[in-house]
Parts: C-alpha cells; sequence; structure tokens
C-alpha cells in the first residue's frame, strides 16, 4: 500500500512516500497511525497527538474509523492551511 | 436543466501567476444573463516585516479534486452561472497572489455567497499547508490552522 506524507508529518517522518505491507489486524484508519506510531521514532514524534493526524484514502478525506482495506493511496497530513 | 448542471465550474492548481481582470472578464463572457461577478483573492502577507516569503505545499492530485467537490456543493447551493478558483502552490513572497475566487451569478447575492462559502470550505478541507520562510533568512514554523476558520466553514 502506498503511503503519502505531507508537511510536517513529513518533515518529522524523513521521507514523503514509502510502500508498505500492512499486517491483517490494521484495518481502519487510526489502526493504520498507532501501527505507524511504533516504527520508530520520526513516526513516533509525527504522530504523538494522532487526533490531530487528518488522513485520506484514494485523495479523499476520511475519518480515522474508516476501514482502509484494499485503499491504492492513504496520505496523513496536519490540518489544512490553504487559502 | 438545473442550476448545477449549468454552472460552469474550473479549477487550477500551479506555482505560476494568474490575471485576476482576465479571469473576471471570462466570468463575464459566460452570456448575457450574468449580472454579478464577485472575487476574492487571497494575498501573502509580511506580518509586519517578519515574512520573507510563504511556502506552499499541496497534494497533486487531490487539491483539484477536493476544490471541484467544494465547488460543486456551492453551484448545487446557489444560482451561479460560473465558479472559478485557482490556488498556487511554491514559494510566493508579500504582495503575490496565493488564490482567486470568482463567482458569476444573475444577481449579487447568490455570487458573494458562493465564494465565501467557497473560501471557508477550501481552508479547513483543500490540501495546502503553509511554511514561512523568515526575514532573517531562516525557515519559520508550519502554519498552524485556526479554530476560527473551522468555526467559519461551520456555520455553513
Amino acid at each position: 500500500m502506498k503511503l503519502i506524507y505531507f508537511a510536517w508529518v513529513r518533515e518529522r517522518i524523513g521521507v514523503a512516500e514509502e510502500d508498505v505491507d500492512l499486517p491483517a489486524e490494521v484495518k481502519t484508519a487510526g489502526d493504520l497511525l498507532t501501527w505507524l506510531h511504533a516504527r520508530g521514532d520520526g513516526y513516533a514524534e509525527a504522530l504523538q497527538d494522532p487526533k490531530v493526524i487528518r488522513v485520506a484514502v484514494n485523495q479523499e478525506h476520511v475519518d480515522h474509523r474508516e476501514a482502509i482495506t484494499g485503499a491504492r493511496e492513504i496520505a496523513l497530513f496536519p490540518p489544512m492551511t490553504g487559502g | 436543466m438545473n442550476v448545477a448542471d449549468a454552472c460552469f465550474i474550473r479549477v487550477k492548481v500551479q506555482s505560476e501567476p494568474y490575471d485576476t481582470a482576465a479571469e473576471i472578464e471570462s466570468a463575464k463572457a459566460a452570456g448575457g444573463h450574468v449580472g454579478a461577478v464577485v472575487t476574492f483573492s487571497g494575498v501573502c502577507r509580511d506580518e509586519s516585516g517578519r515574512l520573507a516569503a510563504l511556502e506552499l505545499e499541496h497534494y497533486p492530485g487531490m487539491a483539484e479534486a477536493e476544490i471541484r467537490r467544494i465547488a460543486d456543493e456551492a453551484a448545487g447551493r446557489w444560482p451561479v452561472s460560473s465558479l472559478t478558483v485557482i490556488h498556487r502552490y511554491g514559494r510566493l513572497t508579500p504582495g503575490e497572489d496565493i488564490v482567486l475566487v470568482v463567482a458569476a451569478s444573475v444577481h449579487r447575492q447568490a455570487a458573494f455567497d458562493a465564494a465565501s462559502f467557497l473560501m471557508d470550505y477550501l481552508k479547513t478541507s483543500a490540501p495546502f499547508w503553509k511554511k514561512e520562510h523568515l526575514a532573517d533568512g531562516s525557515s519559520g514554523a508550519w502554519v498552524e490552522a485556526k479554530d476560527a476558520d473551522d468555526d467559519a466553514a461551520a456555520r455553513w
């Protein structure tokens, strides 16, 4: 599965995108944040406050409770500040 | 044909500058029924001399798609004949344009409301992020999202 990171999430994790094989128990966007948090220091720093992290599945915003099974592309990013 | 079908929507996400006057002219060119054109221009500030530039990062693909979703929603809620949204990315210096919304309608209120709705939603749901570059040459912080922006979007 392709993961993409933006803004300070990208800076803290240290890569802009990566391909990962998710274990079967990672079923929702929230599960993904928990699983990534345990992967290392950069991830832990980026995801220390998971409730502020926004998730998009296949380029559409989703709630953390949303299932991610079969997603093509998942993006994690901070609250948006465009405009 | 309902109003949403009749609304002409144009979304552009680009690094280069745009010509606001030309965008207003194209909104008027849609036809003789256009009686009101409302524009909003978002401009890079210097924050009292503190900032040298803003770096705008975006999510290519989703940025366009999300703005289009917001514009479709606006077109369904107000009788507008055209909506144009142009959002820039990359390094922008104080005084440069960041975002343009042009809404055209028969009477002014629909255009005002649609433009205001578009900006409120764009700020909270279009995937763009601003990083500050400071006047002293150092790299500043990422701009934090404001609760006031969430409140503004929630009022619709």
